[in-house]
């Protein structure tokens, strides 16, 4: 039935595309976060290998991860966090890369491999894009004199109506789970229960729960302090030279976002193109500076300026590595509980 | 095939990928669980305090936002019907140039003009007054649907009240009617088609609306459109969220129902 309604659609909707579609050619399906590396890089593959992008993008994982359960788009690559390469591995909806056409993985570093372990334990399924953690961005003017290097300075009432909050189900439990000594992976009914009272508790103080508007609304100034990722840091800091960052003292979460090749691709040797090009070192280089997202690329990071390099707020230390946790897949129970508490606390 | 009947063949593949088969697909997910099995759990889901909280906030919302554009709008297409014919036609291209303008971009910019330090706190600031502070509140999220959908409460009105024939407004004020009679005896029951069906095309938005509230709300609002929104973008659960459209569209349906009641002329009043 469920096959039967998507065939149905898909031809149509085919019929009805068909005559959009143009001439024959090499291609390659990507799937990957909004604004997630530099536009330009598309019409230069396209002119190196001959082989047209075709990109959509999603906002959050969650997004993603129905439509390729589903089968109902054919993409080649994507680019999708940590524990939702475990589960998509783990469901068996991705296909292992052939390195033999991805030399330049020589260039991504050891550490972020072992980093990328934690999912995908074999490094077979996956390479590692971007990476980073979250923290608090502040105003050094707006905080006053307040010392912010804690999570809980996020409930403090001084700063009531001025506080950003992430607006995404794990990322927002992290920040409550860290205050708690929690890990940020637990299915405990009452740690969960107990951070979902926490965040119900700060819902009064928060100005908004904003993903990627957060950056934007702390550097007009309409609040002093919010979660935010370190790759967020040097674009905010264009934008407003008054903002710090700091990576809360409790710990944090530590992403690496990676390209994977779907299961059902169609066009696997230019998916691996695509993902060999992406590790390029000029190219890496290139998409941090747009992105200044951190990037696990070692031969790119050498072509960096020192200082850069050396910003622990951009480059994480080893400390504040081993400080982190990577985000686990919770299986479907564990899914739906934090679903469940997510709502009663939206709801409050 | 006839040719007349040749003729509807667009139409018909139109409905069918457009209508048909996206209400099949949500009526066969809202009615399965994840291992495919029939249940109605979904359907019964919006029983949980949670999801009625979110509906009872939005049926709030929703009346509060219809009565403000019907009030706004009520007078104004009397006003407008009253007019010369050049000064209405420029006062009815101010009420839709709004409306070829992106409705998200329009959202997105209430976003941005009611910021704590956005462009209207900024103009109250440098002439002394106090600061205004709804966004991320109710308040806000009521004025991002009274702005989006008061021209589809303004131009059905105004369109049925076109229509009253000016003799019986005269001979109304002829036979000694004072202005306020002749708008409660006159105008209200001979505009009642165009009422109705201004408030369907307000209430209706306006109850299943999510990025609205999404956009100024904060991500503090929640309203039952945010919960649908969120099983697919957030919870991956296609089910829970196709039942609970299943509820939300007996819901429209029951209340086109209640209103057309209200349409004693019988016209049809949906357009």
């Amino acid at each position: 039935m469920k096959k039967i309604i998507f065939a149905l659609s898909l031809t149509i909707i085919m019929v009805v595309l068909a005559g959009c579609g143009s001439g024959s050619g090499e291609k390659v399906y990507v799937y990957s976060y909004g604004d997630y590396f530099d536009p330009e890089l598309i019409e230069m593959f396209k002119e190196e290998t001959g082989i047209e992008v075709i990109l959509d993008t999603y906002d959050t994982c969650e997004e993603m991860y129905p439509v390729i359960k589903n089968n109902s788009a054919s993409y080649d690559v994507l680019c999708p966090s940590d524990y939702m390469i475990e589960r998509l591995i783990e469901e068996e909806l991705l296909s292992e890369i052939n390195f033999d056409n991805v030399p330049n993985i020589k260039n991504i570093g050891d550490k972020y491999l072992e980093m990328s372990r934690e999912f995908d334990p074999e490094n077979k399924y996956s390479v590692p894009h971007t990476f980073g953690t979250a923290g608090i961005l502040y105003n050094t003017e707006m905080v006053g004199d307040k010392v912010i290097d804690s999570w809980e300075d996020l409930w403090d009432e001084d700063f009531a109506g001025e506080i950003v909050m992430q607006d995404s189900i794990r990322d927002t439990f992290m920040v409550a789970e860290k205050i708690l000594g929690y890990s940020l992976n637990t299915v405990d009914e009452e740690e969960l229960k107990e951070a979902s009272e926490l965040l119900k508790k700060q819902k009064s103080l928060v100005y908004k729960y904003a993903n990627d508007s957060a950056r934007d609304i702390l550097a007009s100034e309409s609040a002093a302090l919010g979660v935010i990722w370190n790759g967020e840091y040097l674009y905010a800091l264009e934008l407003n030279d008054k903002l710090d960052f700091v990576v809360p003292k409790e710990g944090s979460q530590l992403f690496v976002d990676s390209w994977v090749i779907t299961k059902t691709s169609e066009n696997k040797e230019n998916a691996e193109a695509w993902i060999n090009f992406m590790c390029r070192e000029d190219v890496a280089k290139k998409n941090f500076e747009y992105l200044t997202y951190s990037c696990p690329n070692v031969a790119a990071q050498a072509l960096l300026d020192e200082d850069i390099l050396n910003n622990e707020k951009v480059f994480l230390t080893e400390e504040m590595i081993d400080n982190s946790e990577v985000l686990k897949d919770l299986g479907p129970k564990g899914n739906e509980l934090y679903s469940k508490y997510w709502k009663q606390f939206k709801a409050e | 095939m006839t040719y007349k009947k040749s003729l509807a063949v667009p139409f018909i593949i139109w409905i069918l990928a457009g209508t048909i088969i996206p209400i099949g697909a949500i009526a066969y997910y809202g009615l399965t669980d994840r291992n495919e099995n029939f249940t109605l759990e979904n359907v019964l889901a919006i029983g949980d305090s949670v999801h009625l909280q979110a509906l009872w906030l939005s049926v709030l919302l929703a009346l509060i936002s219809t009565v403000i554009c019907f009030l706004i709008a009520y007078p104004l297409a009397i006003i407008m019907r009253n007019s010369n014919l050049g000064k209405r036609g420029f006062m009815i291209f101010l009420f839709i140039l709004p409306m070829w303008m992106n409705f998200l971009l329009r959202t997105m910019a209430w976003q941005v003009l009611l910021e704590k330090n956005g462009v209207i706190n900024g103009v109250l600031e440098t002439i002394g007054l106090p600061a205004l502070e709804i966004i991320n509140t109710p308040a806000a999220v009521v004025l991002g649907m009274v702005y989006d959908f008061l021209p589809f409460m303004i131009l059905p009105i105004y369109n049925v009240m076109s229509k009253i024939d000016d003799s019986v407004i005269e001979a109304a004020y002829d036979l000694g009617a004072s202005t306020s009679k002749v708008i409660t005896k006159i105008y209200l029951p001979l505009s009642i088609p165009g009422i109705v069906s201004g408030i369907n095309m307000v209430f209706i938005p306006s109850l299943t609306t999510f990025v609205i509230s999404n956009m100024l709300g904060g991500g503090k609002i929640n309203l039952i459109g945010n919960i649908i929104e969120q099983e697919f973008t957030v919870s991956s659960n296609w089910n829970l969220g196709s039942g609970l459209s299943l509820v939300m569209m007996l819901f429209i349906i029951v209340s086109m129902i209640f209103l057309e009641r209200f349409d004693k002329t019988g016209e049809d009043s949906f357009i």
